[in-house]
């Protein structure tokens, strides 16, 4: 299987998948800790995947989305943005109201 | 020149912004993964343009990332970018 094909299933068989430096237990970047943070704090499930762990994870996320940085956040299969587009979106609101239109469970404590 | 002003003329040619400022935070970085003593790693962009208005945020960042990508390539490894239209 191609590193495209990796990461092509990876995000359509997960609904939350983010591409991150270290693992959500231990963040080893502090845009991927924010990112982190977030979505902890919204409660809402979520895979990471640790592109520190091989350097064809770490080049092919890129490709695969043609965005040049790392952490990248995609829901149903769609990419969202990185650090800045998603404490934006969350600061606004705008996260929470994505996963509930994606139909991702979340706790409904959560509030910015 | 440096990575800075580089990055300046670049954003300014490229969407010839109302607002432009570009900070160097390289130094808040100093130790962690990335960063490298001396050399600009970590740049932080706040950019006001009207080439923005009714683009999406993902757009907006792809436009600078791809005015940026030399920069990138060349070493840069931590881009934050406040893109915004006027009036938001």
């Amino acid at each position: 299987m191609s590193i495209s094909q990796f990461i092509d299933n990876e995000i359509k068989s997960n609904d939350v998948v983010l591409f991150m430096k270290g693992t959500p237990q231990f963040p080893m970047c502090g845009f991927s800790g924010q990112v982190v943070q977030i979505l902890d704090h919204i409660g809402v499930p979520y895979k990471g995947l640790n592109v520190l762990d091989s350097g064809d994870l770490r080049e092919g996320i890129k490709q695969y989305s043609n965005w040049p940085t790392v952490p990248q956040l995609y829901v149903k299969g769609e990419f969202v943005g990185g650090c800045d587009i998603v404490r934006e979106m969350f600061q606004a609101g705008e996260l929470q109201t994505l996963f509930k239109d994606k139909g991702v469970a979340s706790k409904e404590s959560a509030r910015a | 020149m440096g990575t800075v002003e580089r990055i300046q003329n670049s954003l300014t040619s490229g969407l010839s912004p109302d607002r432009l400022e570009v900070i160097d935070e390289s130094g808040q970085h100093v130790g962690h993964a990335g960063a490298i003593p001396g050399k600009i790693t970590h740049v932080r962009v706040k950019v006001t343009t009207t080439a923005f208005a009714g683009k999406s945020r993902i757009e907006r960042h792809r436009a600078v990332n791809e005015l940026l990508k030399d920069e990138i390539a060349a070493g840069l490894h931590a881009l934050a970018i406040e893109a915004k239209a006027p009036g938001e």
